[in-house]
């Protein structure tokens, strides 16, 4: 399978199975889409007719590049076959292995964000704060199920975590400790609203987090609308000035600045770009999750402005770049040279297998979306992983189990999707949330189109 | 080639004999955490010889 597309100015070919990205002229274009369908002598033909009066579109040249194109095809970076179906079928590699934990270590919180999916913190629950205790028996779980796995991860996730701060810094000292017994590496995040950021939040994170991920849904007024403090204040004029001073201690170390976008501001790349001048430069922008009666949610009709949206934060993104005022964007990066392997393509996220989300009272469900409905529930601390059933249910879950992926050109991009959004949409975790797939679609495009640029650009200074 | 430029990448079917050790990082625990996306998440092996 070949997916085509034009954008920036570019002419891009990517090779779905093989992973592999071609930039080509519009004749190369136009013939690679030819070629399943006619001999090598018809394409030729409605080559030179097409380019009639082009002095370069010559038979010869229109042959070579078909020798060009035949050339890629036997080596596999064109129209190769899909050969990993059966991968798929097989016994997931290091079954049973859990490698890493969503802690939420607080169903309560500070703002009352109109949107949240989580209920302002309580997941249906009522508020409550995990205890020391509670956050022991997580690490010792994971250390536990952990098998071969080097790396394990925890993200402290609430409501708001830093609520319960004092039992987070004792988490993770504990978990220092065991890492040493047991010869893991813990990689720890926090996601934050920001509201309780001190000196000791920032040196504390910028000495254990690996990745702090700080809301913030980017100008005033859009920030505002949803983000607001118990007392109906908005909160950006609080956060800001403890997120400037969080990131700039931090260094080189990770972060986002993390936002999510509603029906009322379809145009959020420019809420991207006010993050962006800032100065802030790693940045990640969500749309909102929501029932789709909400005000907020987003619409059919919305759907051509946000992808026009991608396409327009793209091209801004390259224009930064090349002024060295660059910043990254999460949903368009892409590692092409190193990127993920092809198991994770296929699997995904490993809700419910290798990713579980645990609640204050040491409940276990397959992610942070499924808190709080009791279908979900996996287990708990205590009694261990008991609903066996239902992890085998999301083991089973891969891009050859969901017949849309099937035929999709950015399946190895997104493997399969959110289980957690497909089952909101459709009410089953094995199918897909279709407007996502349809905005994924879209950034991935973006995210090539921003690599092909770099390549041609580094290229062109070379000549 | 002169109509065509290709793009170094890794290599999927070549991952498939080199991955799968599964230490690389959940993808929603970096910053979607409403979405599901693979594809900007690194390898965590270092590049081998042969493993494009």
């Amino acid at each position: 399978m070949v997916h085509q597309f034009k954008l920036g100015g570019y002419n891009i070919v990517l090779d779905v199975n093989s992973g592999s990205v071609h930039s080509v002229d519009d004749v190369a274009y136009d013939m690679i889409a030819l070629y399943p369908e006619y001999p090598r002598e018809e394409i030729i033909s409605q080559m030179l007719d097409k380019y009639r009066g082009r002095p370069d579109v010559t038979e010869d040249e229109l042959g070579e590049c078909y020798s060009d194109i035949q050339a890629l095809v036997d080596a596999k970076k064109l129209y190769s076959p899909d050969e990993f179906e059966k991968i798929a079928a097989l016994p997931k590699p290091h079954v049973g292995t859990i490698k890493a934990l969503c802690l939420h270590v607080a169903h309560t919180c500070n703002l009352n964000c109109g949107y949240c999916f989580a209920g302002q913190g309580r997941y249906r629950g009522e508020r409550e704060v995990m205890n020391y205790e509670t956050g022991c028996a997580a690490i010792d779980f994971l250390i536990e199920h952990s098998g071969r796995r080097h790396n394990l991860e925890v993200d402290f996730f609430g409501g708001e975590p830093l609520m319960c701060w004092e039992t987070v810094k004792k988490i993770v000292a504990y978990a220092r400790e065991r890492e040493r017994e047991c010869g893991k590496n813990f990689r720890f995040t926090l996601t934050t609203n920001g509201l309780l950021i001190d000196d000791d939040v920032i040196e504390f994170c910028n000495r254990e987090m690996h990745n702090v991920v700080l809301s913030l849904d980017g100008r005033r007024e859009v920030n505002d609308r949803f983000r607001k403090t118990l007392t109906g204040q908005g909160s950006y004029d609080i956060i800001l000035p403890k997120f400037k001073k969080f990131v700039e201690a931090r260094g080189d170390r990770g972060y986002y600045i993390r936002g999510t976008y509603t029906h009322f501001n379809t145009d959020f790349t420019e809420d991207i770009l006010h993050m962006a001048d800032l100065g802030f430069d790693q940045l990640s922008m969500e749309p909102v999750v929501c029932p789709p009666d909400e005000p907020y949610a987003l619409t059919e009709d919305d759907l051509p402005v946000l992808l026009e949206q991608y396409e327009k934060l793209a091209f801004a993104m390259l224009e930064r770049r090349r002024a060295g005022r660059g910043f990254a964007f999460y949903h368009f990066i892409l590692d092409l040279e190193h990127g993920p392997c092809v198991y994770k393509r296929i699997t995904g996220c490993g809700s419910g297998t290798e990713y579980l989300a645990v609640t204050p009272k040491g409940e276990l469900y397959p992610c942070h979306q499924f808190v709080g409905d009791p279908k979900f529930r996996l287990g708990s601390l205590s009694e261990g992983l008991t609903n066996k059933e239902l992890q085998a249910e999301f083991g089973k879950c891969n891009i050859y189990t969901r017949p849309e992926c099937r035929e999709c050109w950015a399946r190895f991009y997104c493997a399969g999707g959110c289980a957690a959004n497909a089952y909101h949409a459709t009410g089953r975790i094995d199918r897909i949330y279709e407007y996502g797939c349809r905005l994924l679609k879209k950034r991935i495009e973006c995210a090539i189109m921003l690599k092909v640029a770099e390549f041609e650009e580094e290229n062109s200074h070379k000549e | 080639m002169k109509r065509i430029k290709t793009i170094e990448t890794r290599n999927l079917k070549n991952s498939a004999v080199t991955g799968g050790c599964g230490e690389c990082q959940t993808s929603c625990q970096s910053a979607c955490k409403t979405s599901c996306g693979v594809a900007n998440q690194p390898c965590e092996q270092k590049p081998a010889k042969g493993s494009r």
